[in-house]
């Protein structure tokens, strides 16, 4: 496999965008940086800028406006860049999806490389969602 | 109710319904054109605190309620105004209290209603590009 | 046109991974002086009140809790006591009291979790640590009480979900006994801490005029001395008024008004839990009045979120879908009044004045950019708050 594969799975840096979410999934995703799980200690950060991200965590519904900024978001991405669809709303849009104001489901704008389904999905099943990607990237 | 009773007394003929639903809930129908020396009166002298407004598309035509809450009685006081839908339009009350100044850039864009006077009447939820003349709320 | 052109934008948000939902405040400044704000929402519109027109009233509660994840069971609560009112719907004694304790459960993790992104804009990362690591215990007990950390479905039309089982009380008491000492941490840190008072007094500040012009609620009002507390005033079918607690205020209008407001809010919280529990011990019976239709007219339900008031109007025509349901968030209300809380303040002030109404903006809708033309240098969300926690390293040093 190639090294820039192999060196993402040893430390995985993450951007999360969000459009249209209730907030469950990205206050989920930030517990889970907090002493309880503890995710930094696998080298696991949150970044600010796309250009610096391996992973882009996806939450929300995503409306219209939301859709043309994910596609731009993820064109801006350096690649190799993993997308992960964080909760039921991005997975599927859920209960959204018959709003007039829809622009998603996430799999309709970018590829997902992992879907974490959930409302919200629990900080652990984050984690295994995230171990479960990294173990594919590897082979395993 | 001392605070109906003033308003009847103030008011009197301009009153066209009162409908006491309950002990803390009550419905005035007024005139649109009589809308300003309610809200000016109710949030100045009465000291009311402005809730917010909620736009019905209705058969008879296209209602605003203004929600008026007396705290210290716990007494939430809606004004009603009726609309002619094909051309809505009621004087803003932003200039009265700026509380007034994203709802009503809200009913206009979700259900058409033109309020005049208002210092700002953009979208405020919908994108720029949402189609002219489709109204959201209102009932196909 | 030429003042225009002095002045430099700097655009908060979106996608800063600490502001968890893309909002887009422009503040243009002069030098270091706020002096405009621009708030565009409409990014994470997703035209709820149209979707709850096509569901059921059962379905509706489901969809209604999703609008916020904070305020997950605040918009239930005002959401049935809509339907109740419309219907003249009596809840039964046991429901009223399992509401409460939910609904303070949420108030407390809620304001924990401002505490934390509160200190982290200040600079004081160990509080954010503390109080995001105190809001796992509370959220055990939701997830003890309700099956879920969030999202609890615990509300519907006419009494609860779930019954909360005797049995289990003494445990909850335990949880609660347990987070006494952190909220006294917090109270510690807030109300003594030198920095703290430097970072947050005068900062800020709305008026009871300006909370009065703008429709403010919650804490951001009591912060401003405008005694108004939904619990109190109109309880309808909350247990609220069953209970001895009492309502926060503070007359400062700033930052730090609004902190101890918010700190000394889940002390209060706690002594209602701890009451209804106790009255639960005693009042048996339903838990649910069992509706089986809602008759045309029209109802008002509001609660007091840990935002502020939570409002909702509903139009029902006698079938079992709602005709209209209009949401009002606190936040609405709240985040407008931003456009006279940060002028004349500094930009490296400009983080935590904003933060400070304790955004809930999936509930309001962010709002979109607001375009104007200048090509000045732009500092980002994260610029802003590495400024905020410089100035307070900077103010540690001189104290």
């Amino acid at each position: 496999m190639n090294l820039k594969l192999k060196s993402l799975t040893k430390s995985l840096w993450v951007f999360h965008f969000a459009s249209g979410p209730c907030n469950n999934c990205d206050i989920e995703i930030l517990d889970a940086l907090t002493p309880k799980y503890d995710l930094e200690r696998f080298g696991i950060l949150l970044v600010g800028s796309i250009r610096h991200a391996d992973v882009l965590l996806v939450t929300g519904m995503i409306t219209r406006k939301g859709a043309e900024r994910l596609k731009r978001l993820y064109e801006q991405a350096t690649k190799p860049c993993l997308v992960v669809a964080v909760g039921s709303c991005a997975c599927s849009m859920s209960i959204f999806k018959d709003s007039y104001n829809a622009g998603g489901p996430v799999d309709s704008i970018v590829a997902v490389n992992a879907y974490i389904p959930g409302c919200p999905p629990k900080p652990e099943a984050m984690i295994m969602g995230v171990v479960k990607l990294v173990k594919s990237l590897t082979g395993k | 109710m001392k605070i109906i009773q003033k308003l009847e007394e103030k008011f009197d003929k301009k009153i066209i319904k009162y409908d006491k639903k309950s002990e803390r809930r009550s419905y005035l129908d007024i005139n649109p054109a009589d809308l300003t020396d309610f809200a000016q009166y109710i949030f100045r002298d009465m000291g009311a605190r402005f809730v917010i407004a909620s736009g019905v598309d209705t058969p008879k035509g296209i209602e605003i309620l203004y929600h008026f809450s007396f705290d210290s009685s716990g007494l939430v006081l809606s004004l009603r105004i009726l609309l002619d839908r094909n051309s809505p339009e009621v004087e803003s009350l932003t200039p009265i209290f700026k509380a007034a100044e994203w709802i009503e850039r809200e009913i206009n864009e979700l259900l058409g209603v033109n309020f005049r006077n208002h210092p700002n009447l953009r979208h405020l939820l919908l994108p720029d590009d949402w189609p002219k003349g489709n109204y959201p709320l209102r009932r196909k | 046109m030429t003042e225009e052109k002095k002045k430099t934008i700097i655009p908060i948000g979106p996608y800063h991974p600490l502001q968890e939902e893309p909002e887009f405040f422009k503040l243009y400044v002069e030098g270091e002086r706020v002096v405009g704000l621009d708030i565009e929402l409409g990014y994470n519109h997703r035209g709820i009140e149209k979707l709850a027109e096509s569901k059921t009233y059962d379905q509706v509660i489901f969809l209604l809790e999703r609008i916020c994840g904070i305020c997950s069971t605040s918009h239930p609560i005002a959401a049935v006591n809509a339907v109740e009112d419309l219907a003249g719907i009596k809840v039964p004694e046991r429901a009223l009291y399992i509401r409460s304790i939910i609904g303070e459960l949420e108030r407390i993790h809620s304001h924990l979790l401002w505490l934390g992104l509160a200190g982290h804009f200040l600079g004081y990362n160990t509080v954010w640590m503390w109080a995001w690591k105190y809001r796992e215990p509370v959220l055990d007990i939701c997830e003890f009480l309700t099956g879920n950390r969030n999202h609890y479905a615990m509300m519907k039309v006419g009494g609860v979900q779930r019954d909360i089982d005797n049995s289990d009380i003494p445990q909850v008491y335990k949880m609660l006994d347990d987070l006494i000492p952190a909220l006294d941490l917090f109270k510690g840190v807030a109300i003594d801490d030198p920095v703290i008072h430097a970072r947050t007094k005068g900062v800020g500040i709305l008026t009871r005029e300006d909370v009065l012009q703008y429709g403010a609620v919650g804490p951001t009002a009591r912060a401003s001395g405008v005694d108004i507390d939904v619990r109190r005033d109109d309880p309808q079918n909350t247990a609220y008024h069953l209970v001895d607690w009492q309502v926060i205020t503070s007359p400062g209008g700033d930052v730090f008004a609004k902190l101890v407001v918010r700190v000394l809010e889940m002390y209060e919280s706690v002594k209602i839990i701890k009451q209804c529990l106790e009255k639960l011990k005693v009042v048996k019976g339903e838990i649910d009045a069992k509706v089986k239709e809602i008759p045309p007219g029209e109802g008002i339900g509001h609660y007091e979120a840990p935002r502020g008031e939570t409002f909702h109007y509903v139009r029902s025509d006698g079938t079992n879908r709602p005709v209209r349901y209009k949401v009002r968030a606190p936040s609405y209300m709240n985040v407008a009044s931003n456009q006279k809380a940060v002028l004349g303040e500094t930009v490296s002030d400009a983080a935590i004045i904003l933060a400070a109404v304790d955004p809930c903006y999936c509930c309001t809708e962010r709002v979109a950019v607001v375009d104007k033309d200048t090509n000045k240098k732009i500092l980002n969300s994260k610029d802003l708050i590495r400024m905020s926690q410089e100035k307070t390293e900077k103010l540690r040093k001189e104290m």
